[in-house]
């Protein structure tokens, strides 16, 4: 049987880069297979390159056997190539099931469609509105929208650039079941995940590329984590240094009896959400996306005002009315979850996507941006954050996904903020500089600083938070101590329907006033 | 009674062009691809259909032949833009200068006699009501087709996958390509579609609107489409709406002109330019709307990542 999907001597180049280094590599019909490598080791590249979004500059694909001509995605898809991007590929203008009518070929039927999307995405436990808007989902709804489209087509080879980089811990479980299905049923699979614990429970094989180069292949299910993350590394993992917390007196972040309503007809509404956040200690808030994260992020971020000025306090000044900027003026930074578009600039430099939060540090003098000011600024984050970029001229959108987090994220903490709010802080970033991530996290706490994490990463939380809040259909629950308190509670929490006053019992209340 | 229907049906009149060019920039735009050169694709199609009346073609086919000329204007715009992605404001007034200047060069031999004007249709029965008789079902059949070609355009951008593909297009070329869609092709159709509409409305203007040749015939209407469909928020209704408010005051003011209102006629006639782009600003105010149907990636220059 000749393999579902070859690569031979694949060689990519992009302007000062080498993404991909003359890279070989076949997989059988229904295999699972992984490709591991560390933020810029040019697994998507590889990806788009099978795909036919990018093209080689040299090199050869065979599927079943036979040379693909003129690759373009249109072509892949009627070979029965499906990929979910790790950037997803959906429009946002339009609802879901119009964007999933656009990627299937049966006749144009919404209504049907749209009962098929119900059902199937309840049956893989990633519940979607088939008739939202795009625009209004979250990154989390987003990703199970893309997974779901894939899975809609009967594909002959699944390509999966990051799909659980955002997905809920049950979702992935469920995830998981229908690839072994489809596998089963001979579909072929080409996973990509930083979570090496997913790696090993789903896939049978793997390459491992670094720096555009295959450096070693492996067997998930028979390695150990560690012994994967060094292939992908290179280099031990960071150990992490959480030293105890010291919270300030008074909160730099205080949210009292915040009550608003929903964002649109899908959103949720916010109900009497009451907590706060003390300089030096970092607090998380779980919970599925959807349940009223958005809006909750929006109003402290000061994208949305509200009028009651005195429901959100930024260090003791009422702040609930003020807009993004004068927020950020009382000393608040804050890093968007979804990367492109509101975290950063897609088609503009990174020095010029540094000025777009940083203006206030020195870079903008008489109202003229220092240009030299603001590459110098960029540099140094690339460099402190170890972000793999042709310096600070290179467009956001050239940058890999996990690299342009760092970009981000350094950019916000080079701001030294009081009060850092932070969504997805890790998303789609590897292992090694996931943890360097949370240690600057830790960091940036323990200097005195209010950091609130917003993530559906239970690990990464439990891994750095003091205390835990959970939200759920739009309300907070009292928050409790990281080390009173355990994953079981908190998904309990996250998945309660109906929620006691106050204290639920086994949970504790962590700072009594 | 009788100045009211000939008011009504003035502007319905004065609309028909209008409509055409307006609803096939529309549908340009819509797919993301901004073409400032309906003046000059007009013209074009003016000048063709009335060469053809001329050389002795029955009516249809010189309305045809209209319609090939805006095309084969719009055709130029497309290489430029979508192959050689040019900027698209230049190669948009290129095309402007263009059509003006290759019309006026075909209209040298033209003379200066009128034609037969394209023929009006009594409907049989309905043209006899009283009123609306008159006001309804007493025009030529361009007048009707515009109408029909409202609905059609309606019909297929939101109600049919070839019109999800076009407005996904407009907003996001990259998406649609990683999905597999031929962005380039499918622009350059609208781009054909366009040119063929705003041809029928230079058609119409020379063989049935004013069916004589002036040079430069189209005075801006081409202009007032691309406003139109800039101020309608890009939405075919408002279109039409725009396109019958702009007609309504071309003749109302026309008609003060007749009466010898005590207002300069260069004022007067400024009238309905002015009159519909407030009346669209004022309508275009909810943000929200605008964003939902503005085409996101509007005269930005595609070419599938390599
Ligand atoms: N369009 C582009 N223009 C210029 N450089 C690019 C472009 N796309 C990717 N690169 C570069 O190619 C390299 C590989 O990128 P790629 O996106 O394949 O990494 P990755 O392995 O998927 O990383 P991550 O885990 O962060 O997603 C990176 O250094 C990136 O900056
Ligand atoms: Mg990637």
């Amino acid at each position: 049987m000749p393999p579902r999907l070859e690569l031979r001597n694949i060689t990519k180049s992009y302007p000062g880069i080498i993404a991909n280094d003359d890279i070989s590599m076949s997989i059988m019909p229904g295999e699972i297979h992984a490709v591991l490598g560390e933020n810029g080791a040019g697994k998507s590249t590889l990806m788009k390159i099978i795909y036919g979004a990018a093209q080689a500059d040299a090199g050869e694909i065979f599927c079943d056997g036979k040379p693909i001509a003129a690759h373009t995605p249109a072509t892949s898809r009627a070979l029965g190539i499906e990929m979910v991007y790790q950037h997803f590929a959906l429009f946002e203008s339009v609802t879901v099931v119009e964007n999933i009518a656009l990627a299937v070929s049966s006749t144009f039927d919404l209504d049907a469609l749209a009962r098929q999307i119900t059902e199937l995405s309840n049956r893989y436990g990633m519940p979607i509105d088939p008739h939202r808007r795009v625009h209004d989902l979250s990154v989390g709804e987003r990703q199970r929208v893309e997974i779901v489209r894939c899975l809609l087509q009967a594909p002959k080879l699944l390509i999966l650039d990051e799909p659980t980089s955002v997905l809920t811990p049950q979702a992935v479980v469920k995830l998981f079941e229908t690839l072994r299905q489809l596998a089963a049923e001979g579909c072929s699979i080409v996973y990509i995940s930083h979570k090496l614990d997913e790696v090993q429970e789903l896939c049978d094989s793997a390459t491992v590329l670094r720096n555009g180069k295959v450096t070693g292949t492996a067997r998930p299910k028979e390695s150990t984590s560690a012994q994967l993350a060094r292939l992908m590394v290179g280099a031990e993992l960071p150990e992490m240094h959480v030293s105890p917390s010291v919270p300030s007196d008074k909160p730099v972040l205080e949210v009292r009896g915040l009550t608003a309503p929903a964002r649109d007809k899908y959103g949720v509404e916010l109900k009497n959400i009451s907590f706060e956040v003390r300089g030096g200690e970092i607090v998380g808030l779980a919970g599925v996306s959807g349940n009223g994260q958005a809006e909750l992020i929006s109003l402290l971020s000061g994208e949305r005002t509200h009028g009651n000025a005195l429901s959100i306090q930024i260090d003791g000044k009422a702040a609930a009315h003020l807009n993004a900027s004068e927020r950020r003026k009382l000393g608040m930074a804050f890093v968007p979850e979804e990367r492109l578009g509101r975290g950063a600039v897609p088609p503009h430099a990174l020095w010029q996507n540094a000025v777009l939060t940083a203006h206030r540090s020195g870079l903008v003098r008489n109202g003229l941006v220092d240009r030299k000011q603001a590459s110098n600024f960029a540099a140094k984050i690339i460099e402190r954050f170890k972000v793999k970029a042709n310096g600070p001229q290179s467009s956001a959108q050239s940058l890999s996904g996990g690299n342009l987090q760092k970009f981000i994220v350094g950019r916000e903490i080079a701001l030294e903020p009081k009060l850092f709010l932070v969504a997805q802080p890790t998303w789609g970033v590897d292992v090694g500089a996931a943890a360097f991530i949370r240690q600057t996290l830790v960091d940036l706490s323990r200097s005195g600083a209010a950091v609130l994490v917003i993530s559906e990463e239970l690990d990464e939380l439990f891994e750095i938070c003091d205390r835990l809040l959970v939200i759920c259909q739009g309300q907070v629950s009292p928050p409790l101590i990281r080390t009173k308190t355990n994953r079981e509670e908190i998904g309990l929490l996250m998945t309660r329907v109906d929620r006691g006053n106050g204290t639920n019992g086994r949970g504790e209340v962590a700072i009594q006033d | 009674m009788d100045l009211f229907i000939a008011i009504f049906t003035g502007t319905i009149i004065a609309a028909t062009p209008l409509i055409f060019a307006a609803l096939g920039e529309l549908v340009v735009e819509k797919s993301g691809v901004l073409n400032l050169g309906i003046e000059g694709m007009m013209l074009m199609g003016a000048a063709f259909a009335f060469w053809a009346v001329i050389a002795g073609l029955p009516m249809p086919v010189a309305i045809l032949a209209g319609a090939l000329g805006g095309a084969a204007a719009s055709l130029l715009f497309g290489v430029l833009a979508l192959t050689f992605l040019t900027n698209q404001y230049a190669a948009g007034l290129a095309l402007a200068i263009f059509g003006s200047g290759v019309s006026a060069f075909l209209g040298r031999n033209f003379g200066s006699a009128p034609i037969d004007a394209l023929k009006k249709i009594y409907i049989p029965y309905l043209s006899d009501i009283p009123v609306i008789g008159p006001m309804l079902f007493r025009f030529d059949p361009m007048v009707y087709f515009a109408i029909v070609m409202f609905f059609v355009i309606s019909w297929f951008l939101y109600r049919t996958k070839g019109g999800l593909v076009l407005r996904t297009i407009g907003e996001s070329p990259e998406t649609a390509h990683a999905i597999g869609y031929p962005v380039i092709r499918i622009r350059y159709l609208a781009v054909l579609f366009g040119g063929l509409m705003a041809g029928l409305a230079g058609a119409y203007l020379s063989v049935a609107y004013t069916p004589l040749w002036v040079e430069n015939m189209t005075a801006g209407k081409g202009w007032i489409s691309l406003a139109l469909v800039v101020f309608a928020t890009w939405r075919p209704l408002r279109v039409l709406l725009g396109a019958w408010l702009f007609g309504g005051m071309t003749i109302l003011q026309l008609q003060g002109q007749a009466l010898g209102i005590a207002v300069p006629s260069e004022l007067l006639s400024a009238l309905p330019y002015l009159a519909t782009i407030i009346v669209l600003v004022i309508i275009s105010q909810n943000r929200q709307m605008l964003a939902l149907h503005f085409p996101a990636s509007l005269a930005k220059p595609f070419r599938p990542a390599t």
